[in-house]
């Protein structure tokens, strides 16, 4: 498997294209860290985030954090305790709104996606990366800075904005190919489980 | 073995808010040593280079919390205690509750810890990981003694909502059994966190057969049933499990699951429910004594 560097948010699309289901891949720059919530009030509830997405890359996750002071307008500085990845599949039905509405390029949760991502992150030109779930205490210290909290009243299910370095080891577990390790690894398991059924 | 010797009239309370508060936090950071020989064993038997490379970095991700003392997962879980409450233990089962509901509360607050705990409607949070009925807490009684040991299993959603029920029917039979532990497992793919620990309730009734496996995922790893027939069925489903190459992370390879435990319960003539409750990598556990003296040790075998 090959292994790739890509600092985000990404301005030439060739970055995504190169990425293959299966690659290793290693990622700098800055990371938006967003949950259930954060979507539900962007999609179910029509607000516009108040944050550039456009050729970003989301983490799916909730941190464990500490409030270091507030500013005159009220809004507070963190510090990290422990930072992680929650399970993506609870929230594929964003995927095509957040490609084609914001120009996100990648998402990175644990767990992956269903089939059902393939097709638009196909078509919009995402990625999916899988990172290593209940990790947590590594990826805390790949992250460098919580530079921007944005939704602080969905504690902990705000807009993150996170400065990281080395950020990884990610897979690409779905590429913008129409390639996906789930749907053949779940296509496997279930040839497997035939051959399993006969011995019982 | 760490000891602390509360002695204050409210000591035993004291004492019991004092275990839960340690407990929860100990739990969240330091994996109990079962479930890191479990997982060393896991790496040297994955043969898949992505495999691999996951669970090396698991295993490099348990000893940065260790250097760190930071939490495994950042997923602090909903605190689920088991409580084995001695006949002559000299505090009542409701204030064990409000010493185990108050020690949550004071970790989550003082280290401070993510709150995850919400109102099931409204989704607002309701607490420090504390709210109406959590946390949870499964109740034993044991005749002719003055104890309490009391484990602290912090319960991750991503496992959690791999939970899987079937009323089987006796008809279906252990086959019946075995396909459904093993349609759950590949359907839960990477979700859940693999390899993790498969806990699977057998019997009673469809709650009760829910509760057991939750038992089934707290019990140290590759401990064994002390029925020999479901035992083997134990030995059996673990060896299934890991032939359906889902792999760590769901992403493919030899180990999918660390272990299979069920627990069991006579059932009704008509009954066969079969209920799935899975536990991630990081099974996160730990335990104390509580003497009736008020004096606690720290230990983790049960």
């Amino acid at each position: 498997m090959a292994h790739h560097e890509v600092t985000f948010p990404i301005t030439d699309p060739a970055e995504i294209l190169k990425l293959r289901a299966g690659d290793e891949v290693t990622v700098q720059g800055h990371i938006i860290g967003i949950r259930d919530r954060t979507q539900i009030r962007i999609f179910d509830q029509g607000v516009e985030p108040p944050m550039d997405l456009g050729g970003a890359f989301l983490l799916h996750t909730a941190p464990n954090v500490r409030k270091v002071s507030t500013d005159a307008e009220g809004r507070g500085t963190y510090e990290k305790i422990c930072i992680g990845t929650t399970t993506s599949a609870r929230m594929v039905r964003f995927t095509e709104g957040l490609g084609e509405q914001y120009g996100v390029r990648a998402i990175c949760g644990k767990g992956g996606f269903p089939d059902v991502a393939i097709e638009p992150m196909q078509r919009l030109g995402m990625v999916y990366f899988a990172i290593v779930g209940g990790a947590a205490a590594l990826e805390t210290t790949q992250i460098e800075e919580i530079e921007e909290v944005l939704w602080e009243e969905l504690m902990p299910e705000c807009l993150w904005k996170f400065r990281v370095k080395d950020f990884g080891p990610l897979i690409v577990g779905i590429d913008a190919h129409g390639n996906s390790l789930y749907h053949d690894v779940q296509a496997r398991a279930h040839d497997k489980l035939k051959e399993l059924y006969a011995r019982l | 073995m760490e000891t602390v010797n509360v002695t204050s009239s409210s000591g035993l309370e004291d004492a019991v808010l004092e275990a839960a508060a340690h407990l929860y936090v100990w739990a969240l950071k330091d994996i109990p040593q079962d479930l890191r020989d479990a997982l060393a064993a896991a790496r040297d038997r994955e043969t898949s280079k992505t495999g691999i490379r996951i669970l090396e970095t698991i295993h490099r991700n348990v000893s940065i919390a260790d250097e760190q003392k930071n939490l495994v997962c950042q997923d602090t879980g909903i605190a689920v205690y088991t409580c084995r409450v001695g006949e002559h233990f000299p505090l009542h089962p409701t204030r064990i509750y409000a010493a185990l509901k108050a020690g949550t509360a004071r970790a989550t607050v003082e280290h401070p810890l993510r709150s995850n705990a919400v109102h099931v409607l409204t989704r607002e949070n309701t607490g420090p990981n504390i709210g109406y009925r959590l946390p949870i807490v499964h109740w034993d009684f044991i005749p002719d003694w003055d104890g309490l040991d009391v484990k602290c299993v912090p319960k991750g959603s991503g496992s959690e909502n791999m939970s899987f029920l079937k009323m089987c029917v006796p008809a279906d039979g252990v086959v019946g059994i075995k396909k459904f532990v093993l349609e759950s497992i590949v359907d839960a793919g990477g979700k859940p966190c693999p390899p993790g620990i498969v806990g699977v309730g057998i019997g009673g009734s469809a709650d009760y057969a829910m509760y057991l496996a939750k038992e089934a995922i707290a019990r140290p790893v590759g401990t064994r049933n002390p029925d020999p027939l479901v035992a083997q069925l134990e030995d059996e489903l673990y060896g299934l499990l890991n032939e359906t190459g889902i792999g760590p992370m769901g992403l493919g390879g030899d180990v999918t699951v660390l272990q299979c435990h069920i627990e069991h319960a006579d059932t009704h003539m008509t009954l066969n429910p079969v209920a799935v409750n899975y536990q991630c990598w990081a099974a996160r556990r730990a335990s104390a004594h509580i003497a009736a003296d008020g004096s606690i040790d720290f230990d983790r075998e049960f």
